[in-house]
């Protein structure tokens, strides 16, 4: 007698599926791709910066780097650089809320919208060498508006104490691919605003003020928080739109660690690997907030 | 345009002896009810409720007061603390009714406020909805596609079509004697059988080489190409005294649960009968000759 399991004669009566379902590893070929690039580009190079940041010169294993980190002037390189992404986070991402409002809840033509989303998608990407070429040639010391304002209407702007190597000039010009960069991520944040919304607050006597305090704020302000951090991130990691303008004349963090690693008179890799490593550690936390912040607005706008 | 949400062209819109037409929407003191429900997603239940009330400044104590007492009325007193998406589609439909009431409107207006929701949820919710209204005796403006729920839920019924009141009447008058082609065929099934030899001094016709006695409608515009009007239920299989009898052939039988609905060819008309299913229910097949009937009261010619 066999002690095969009896087979079920039901199983041979089922038709055969139409479609069979697609191994499992198929339905990874397609990011296969991205996982590479990951690896290469985020994963290699972040244990790259970390093993570098605890070796000297040398090769040896220490821990100056890091203790290097808390240089009078290497703080206050974290601190401009915090201070100048705050700036222009904030104020890009003020003006940046405010057009997308005024193309999606403001309701402005369509034509304005497409125009503005194309520009934005533009300028968002606009910076380096060019975009500090452009203020140059405009707002720079001889730079065509420069010059127009003090012919046409008197103003000096440099006389007013503006200087487009200064602080603020640098956040200025930040803010050309701050505010767009907002534009193209809040809009859709506002498009998710219902209609309906807006009337059933109309309905139960709120005035439109009302219904922004209680209702659609507090609905986009995840979405709004958490694109103002993304600008931050931005702002953070700029480098040649800062070094092509001031000439590293402005301490930021990016330049300190290019100054580092080019190999002039401040050479120093590890130390420029642990300010890496420290403005990595900065990023990963306004990621989390990022990624927290989003994940609330998603839960809310569930329907 | 009663919320204040459209503009209005021409006319005037008065509740209470009040024009309010040039009043803004968060003046008019209407409640209503949204197709998508319109819930606050950042607001839990309790405060979605509250949320007219505090707009009006009333006091915390009597606002919960007042939540409360509408969650009791929508029997969700449980989900006061909830947020909209923890709750189904039906109950986030009961707090925005809730949600309107709360506010002690001067009218209730439902903008299709069941499309959303599965058949069994509408039927349900339906029922609720009466049971609400009748409660609280509030005037309730009820705009919807489904004739069903228009009929069971009104006291009057305005049919419109193209921005136009074809009939304002109780829903039996408007289902009985629907008083333009478009309310006969919109309300309800209707059998609408072109008809020969119109005599409008005998109200008789003829369908075929068959003659039928029809009721008069006196106010009622006949068209060029005139047709019996008449619902399914009122055709019966055999024939009786003072009803219309006509000879045909069953073309199908349909059986959709609660009736089953026959299909008679009357010379080259197509007329449907509709029955209460039953489970011994015995009916001609298709192909078998049969006689229909109905009184004369029961059709009219458009």
């Amino acid at each position: 007698m066999s002690n095969k399991p009896a087979s079920n004669p039901l199983e041979k009566r089922d038709a055969p599926k139409a479609r069979p379902a697609p191994l499992p590893w198929r339905n990874w070929i397609g990011v296969i791709p991205f996982f590479i690039f990951a690896f290469l580009f985020i994963v290699l190079p972040s244990v790259t910066l970390l093993v570098g940041a605890f070796k000297d010169n040398t090769g040896k294993v220490t821990l100056s780097n890091f203790t290097g980190l808390l240089d009078p002037s290497i703080l206050n390189a974290y601190w401009v650089t915090i201070r100048i992404s705050l700036v222009t986070a904030i104020g890009g991402g003020l003006l940046g809320f405010l057009m997308a409002y005024a193309v999606t809840v403001g309701k402005l033509p369509t034509a304005v919208r497409s125009a503005l989303m194309t520009f934005s998608g533009v300028a968002s990407n606009f910076a380096g060498v060019p975009l500090a070429f452009a203020f140059i040639a405009t707002l720079g010391r001889t730079g065509l508006v420069t010059v127009l304002l003090k012919d046409i209407l008197g103003i000096n702007l440099y006389d007013q104490g503006f200087s487009l190597y200064s602080f603020w000039g640098l956040s200025f010009t930040y803010m050309y691919f701050q505010f767009p960069l907002m534009v193209l991520v809040i809009t859709p944040a506002l498009d998710g605003l219902r209609k309906e919304w807006n009337e059933a607050a109309a309905n139960l006597g709120a005035t439109n003020a009302t219904y922004w305090r209680k209702v659609a704020l507090p609905i986009l302000t995840p979405s709004i928080l958490g694109s103002m951090i993304l600008l931050f991130g931005n702002a953070f990691g700029a480098y040649a739109t800062a070094y092509s303008l001031t000439g590293g004349f402005i301490n930021l963090i990016t330049i300190v660690i290019g100054s580092q690693i080019k190999g002039d008179i401040y050479y120093n890799p590890g130390l420029g690997y642990a300010l890496a490593v420290g403005m990595i550690i900065v990023m990963s936390v306004m990621m989390a907030f990022y990624y927290m912040l989003r994940r609330r607005s998603e839960r809310w706008l569930r329907q | 345009m009663i919320a204040g949400f459209e503009t209005v062209n021409t006319g005037t819109i008065t509740l209470d002896s009040e024009d309010i037409t040039q009043k803004s929407p968060n003046q008019r003191n209407v409640g209503m009810v949204f197709q998508s429900y319109a819930l606050f997603p950042n607001l839990t239940i309790g405060q979605n409720i509250g949320f007219g009330l505090e707009v009006r400044k009333m006091d915390k104590a009597d606002t919960e007061k007042r939540v409360r007492e509408m969650l009791e009325l929508v029997h969700l007193e449980k989900h006061i603390d909830k947020y909209p998406y923890q709750l189904s589609g039906g109950q986030q439909q009961r707090i925005a009714l809730a949600r309107a009431l709360a506010i002690q409107p001067r009218v209730l207006l439902l903008d299709e406020p069941l499309s959303a929701l599965d058949a069994k949820i509408r039927v349900e919710l339906r029922l609720e909805i009466r049971r609400i209204q009748q409660t609280l005796g509030i005037t309730t403006v009820y705009v919807t596609h489904d004739q069903e729920e228009a009929l069971l839920l009104s006291d009057r019924v305005v049919v419109m079509s193209q921005g136009h009141i074809e009939q304002v009447g109780s829903p039996a008058a408007i289902y009985n004697y629907p008083a333009t082609e478009f309310v006969a065929q919109f309300v309800g099934q209707l059998n609408l059988i072109p008809v020969t030899e119109v005599d409008l001094k005998k109200n008789t016709c003829k369908i075929g080489g068959q003659t039928v006695k029809f009721e008069p409608s006196p106010n009622r515009q006949i068209s060029a190409e005139p047709r019996l009007a008449i619902r399914p239920e009122e055709v019966h299989i055999g024939t009786g005294e003072g009803r219309n009898a006509l000879r045909g052939r069953v073309e199908s039988v349909l059986f959709l649960g609660s009736v089953v609905r026959l299909r008679v060819n009357v010379d080259g008309a197509l007329f449907s009968a509709d029955f209460f299913n039953e489970r011994r229910i015995t009916l001609p097949r298709a192909g078998d000759e049969v006689i229909i009937s109905f009184p004369e009261h029961s059709c009219w010619l458009v």
